[in-house]
C-alpha cells in the first residue's frame, strides 16, 4: 500500500475546500484490540490523518483525560514494540497519514536511530514527542531525515515569531499549533486569543497548520478551521468517550463514530 | 536560551514548547541577579538573619574515636525548617520576587521542601501553593499542616503513583498555564535548565563554608566528603568547592532502600540514562522506558530520577555514588544521636551510613559529612521500626 504523506493529504482537504479532521487516541486503550477498532472507527468515520500516542507513566503535556488513557494503555500491557505492531495492523486498513505522538524518554530508551527506523518499516509518518524542543532534536531530527520520517514540533501563544521561524525551519508534515496556554484537556469554550494565534501563525508558515488542545466541539473545529488552520485535532473529547463507556464497547465504538462523523461535518470553509 | 544547560552530555531542556519562554525569562533573570550588588546583599541577610548561616563544621570526637575517622559534620541541620532545604528556597524566593512574580508552586514528597518553600512565601509575603502526592499527604499529615500553618496551600495530587514524581508533574502542568504570574520552586539539582545550575548555586554556600572552616580547624583539605543523594542538591553543595581538587574523594549515598535486587531509589547505582522531568540524567525505568517507582525508608531519597551534574560527575569518575540501604542508614541514625547527641534526618542518616563504611576501609582519614537534615522529623518513622509506642 502506497502511504498518503501529509502534503497530499493536506492538499486533497483543501481540493473540497475543507479542513482535516484529525483524531487521536492512545494505542492500546482500553486494550489492544478495542483500540484498534477505535482507529479503523476514526477512518470510517471522516478522519483525515490519524495521530496515535504512545503511553508514557509521567506525560508533563497532558492533561487528566489523557494521562488516564496513558496508564488504561499502560496496564494492558502497551509497550512501543506494541505500539509499532499496532501501526503496522492500522496500515492494514488505511494509507491517510498516521503521526506518532509520545514523550521523548520512550523514544531515547529504544534508541533514536531504531525507533525512527521502526516508525518507517512499520507505517508511520511523522513522530511528535511533546517533550522534545528543538535545541534537543539534533539527534531525533538526523534519525528522522535518515529514514524519511517527517519530525513536528509544536508552536504556542508564547512563542515568539522569530522562535516560530527557527521552529518551522526543522518542522515537517505540519505544525502542531497548542491552542491554549495548558495542558491537553476538553474545553468548553475556544478563545479569541486561538484565533489570532492562528492567524498570525498562518503568516509564517508555509507547511500545514493543526490545532489541538482543548479542541473538543463542532463549533470549535469550525472556528480554528475558518480562522484558517488546515487541521483540527481532537484529543481528550474522544478520550472521555471511552473512558465513559468501558463497561458497553459497542456502545463506545458507535458514539466515537457518530463524534467522528460531526466534527467532520464542519470542516467546510465556510469563509 | 543562553547556556544549553550541559553537564557533560546530560542535562538540558527537555520541555513542552510551551515552557520554553519561561525558562529563557527564568535564565535571564537567574544570570542577571546572581551578579546583581542588591540582589546579592540581600540573600546574604536573610542567610544570616533569618536562616542561621553560616553554620558551625563540627568535629565528632566520640564517633571519630569509635570508627577510627576524623570525622567532621556540617551541620545544615541547625537551620531554620531544619534543613539545606531553605538555602535555595531564599535563593528563589527572592529572584521571584525581583523578578515581580506573584505567586509561588513548589513540589514537595515528605514536605521539607514544601515547608521551606511556605515559610519563604511567608517572609516574603508571596501566596504559595505546595503540590504533594495524595499518598504523601496521608503520610505526612504533620507537614501538610505545617505548611498551612505558615499560609501555603497544600494541592493533594492523585495522578500515578501518587508520590513525589506525580507532584512534579502537576507542578509542571500548573506552570505551563501560570507562568507570566508564577514562579516555579524547584527543590533541588533536577529539572530542565537552569534549575540544575540554579539550585546548586545557591547550595554552594555550604561548600564555600565548609572549605574554610577545614583549612582553618585542619590546615588541609579533607580526604572525604560524602553527602546523600536524592535529587542531589545537598550534595552538589558541599561537592562544588570541592570538585576542582581531585585528591578530595567526593562521595554520594544513595537510598538503597531494601537493596538493589528490591525496592530502592539507588538512581545512579542502578538506574539507566533517560530523560525525565526535563532533563537526561539517569532514571530508574523498566525496558520500556517507562519510569519506576522509587522507594527509600527517607522520602528525600524516594525519586527516580537524579540532577543530571551527578550523572556527570559519575560518568567522569569525578565522584563515587554508593548505595546505602534502610537498614545502613537507620544505623547510622542511631550511631550518631548515641554517640554524638545529633538526632540526622533519615535522608542524612544514609551518608552518616557511608561514613561507617568508608571508615571501616579508610582508618585514620578525615572525613566531612554533609549533615543535611534534622531527625525531628523521622521519629514517627523510627518508633514505628523500632516497635516503640509513643
Amino acid at each position: 500500500m502506497r502511504i498518503e504523506t501529509y502534503e497530499d493529504a493536506f492538499n486533497r482537504v483543501k481540493a473540497r475546500n475543507e479542513g482535516a479532521f484529525i483524531p487521536f487516541t492512545v494505542a492500546g486503550d482500553p486494550d489492544f484490540e478495542t483500540s484498534l477498532k477505535i482507529v479503523k472507527i476514526f477512518v470510517e468515520n471522516g478522519a483525515d490523518a490519524l495521530e496515535i500516542g504512545f503511553p508514557f507513566s509521567d506525560p508533563v503535556a497532558d492533561g487528566p483525560t489523557v494521562q488516564l488513557a496513558n496508564t488504561r494503555a499502560l496496564d494492558a500491557g502497551m509497550t512501543v514494540e506494541k505500539g509499532f505492531q499496532f501501526i503496522k495492523k492500522v496500515r492494514e486498513f488505511t494509507d491517510i497519514p498516521v503521526g506518532v505522538l509520545t514523550y521523548y524518554n520512550l523514544i531515547y530508551k529504544m534508541g533514536i536511530d531504531e525507533f525512527y527506523e521502526k516508525a518507517k518499516l512499520n507505517g508511520a509518518n511523522a513522530i511528535l514527542a511533546a517533550d522534545l524542543p528543538p535545541e534537543e532534536a539534533n539527534d531525533a531530527l538526523h534519525s528522522a531525515k535518515r529514514y524519511g520520517v517527517q519530525q513536528i514540533f509544536m508552536a504556542a501563544q508564547s512563542t515568539s515569531n522569530q522562535r516560530l521561524d527557527e521552529i518551522l525551519k526543522l518542522c515537517s508534515g505540519f505544525l502542531y499549533v497548542v491552542a491554549v496556554m495548558g495542558i491537553t484537556g476538553a474545553r468548553n469554550e475556544l478563545k479569541d486569543s486561538t484565533i489570532e494565534l492562528i492567524e498570525r501563525i498562518k503568516c509564517h508558515s508555509k507547511i500545514p497548520v493543526a490545532v489541538g488542545f482543548g479542541i473538543s466541539k463542532q463549533d470549535h473545529v469550525s472556528n480554528v478551521i475558518n480562522a484558517g488552520a488546515d487541521g483540527a485535532i481532537v484529543a481528550s473529547a474522544i478520550l472521555n468517550i471511552i473512558t465513559e463507556n468501558l463497561h458497553n464497547k459497542e456502545e463506545m465504538l458507535q458514539k466515537i463514530g457518530k463524534f467522528c462523523r460531526e466534527l467532520k461535518g464542519v470542516t467546510k470553509v465556510i469563509r | 536560551m543562553i547556556l544549553d544547560g550541559k553537564f557533560g552530555k546530560y542535562g538540558g531542556a527537555f520541555v513542552p514548547e510551551l515552557l520554553i519562554p519561561a525558562l529563557e525569562e527564568l535564565e535571564k533573570a537567574f544570570l542577571k541577579y546572581r551578579e546583581d550588588k542588591k540582589f546579592n546583599e540581600e540573600l546574604e541577610y536573610y542567610l544570616r538573619e533569618f536562616a542561621g548561616r553560616p553554620t558551625p563544621l563540627y568535629h565528632a570526637e566520640n564517633l571519630s574515636e569509635k570508627l577510627g575517622c576524623k570525622i567532621y559534620f556540617k551541620r545544615e541541620d541547625l537551620l531554620h525548617t531544619g534543613a539545606h532545604k531553605i538555602n535555595n528556597t531564599l535563593g528563589q524566593g527572592l529572584l521571584a520576587k525581583y523578578m515581580g512574580k506573584l505567586r509561588l508552586i513548589a513540589e514537595t514528597g515528605a514536605g521539607q521542601h514544601g515547608i521551606a518553600t511556605a515559610v519563604i512565601g511567608s517572609l516574603l509575603q508571596i501566596p504559595t501553593e505546595v503540590y504533594m502526592g495524595s499518598e504523601d499527604v496521608e503520610r505526612q499529615k504533620l507537614n501538610v499542616f505545617r505548611m498551612e500553618l505558615s499560609g501555603a496551600k497544600v494541592i493533594p495530587v492523585s495522578n500515578g503513583s501518587r508520590t513525589l514524581k506525580d507532584a512534579i508533574n502537576d507542578a509542571f502542568r500548573d506552570w505551563v498555564s501560570s507562568a507570566d504570574t508564577t514562579h516555579y520552586l524547584i527543590g533541588s539539582t533536577m529539572g530542565p535548565h537552569p534549575y540544575p545550575t540554579m539550585v546548586k548555586h545557591f547550595q554552594k554556600v555550604i561548600g564555600r563554608e565548609t572549605r574554610e572552616d577545614i583549612l582553618k580547624k585542619e590546615g588541609k583539605l579533607p580526604d572525604a566528603v560524602i553527602a546523600c543523594v536524592g535529587g542531589g542538591s545537598n550534595a552538589l553543595g558541599i561537592f562544588s568547592a570541592f570538585v576542582d581538587d581531585e585528591e578530595v574523594e567526593l562521595i554520594g549515598a544513595e537510598g538503597g532502600g531494601e537493596g538493589l535486587k528490591a525496592k530502592h531509589g539507588a538512581t545512579i547505582s542502578a538506574g539507566t540514562e533517560g530523560v525525565l522531568h526535563g532533563s537526561l540524567s539517569f532514571v530508574l525505568q523498566d525496558d520500556h522506558g517507562q519510569i519506576a517507582e522509587a522507594h527509600s525508608i527517607s522520602a528525600g531519597l524516594d525519586y527516580p530520577g537524579v540532577g543530571p551534574e551527578h550523572a556527570f560527575l559519575s560518568s567522569e569518575g569525578r565522584a563515587k555514588y554508593y548505595p546505602v540501604t534502610n537498614e545502613e542508614a537507620i544505623r547510622g541514625f542511631k550511631l550518631l544521636s548515641q554517640y554524638e547527641g545529633i538526632l540526622p534526618a533519615l535522608e542524612s542518616s544514609h551518608a552518616v551510613g557511608m561514613a561507617e563504611k568508608y571508615a571501616k576501609e579508610n582508618k585514620g582519614k578525615t572525613i566531612v559529612v554533609n549533615l543535611s537534615g534534622r531527625g525531628d522529623k523521622d521519629v514517627d518513622i523510627l518508633a514505628k521500626l523500632m516497635e516503640v509506642k509513643l
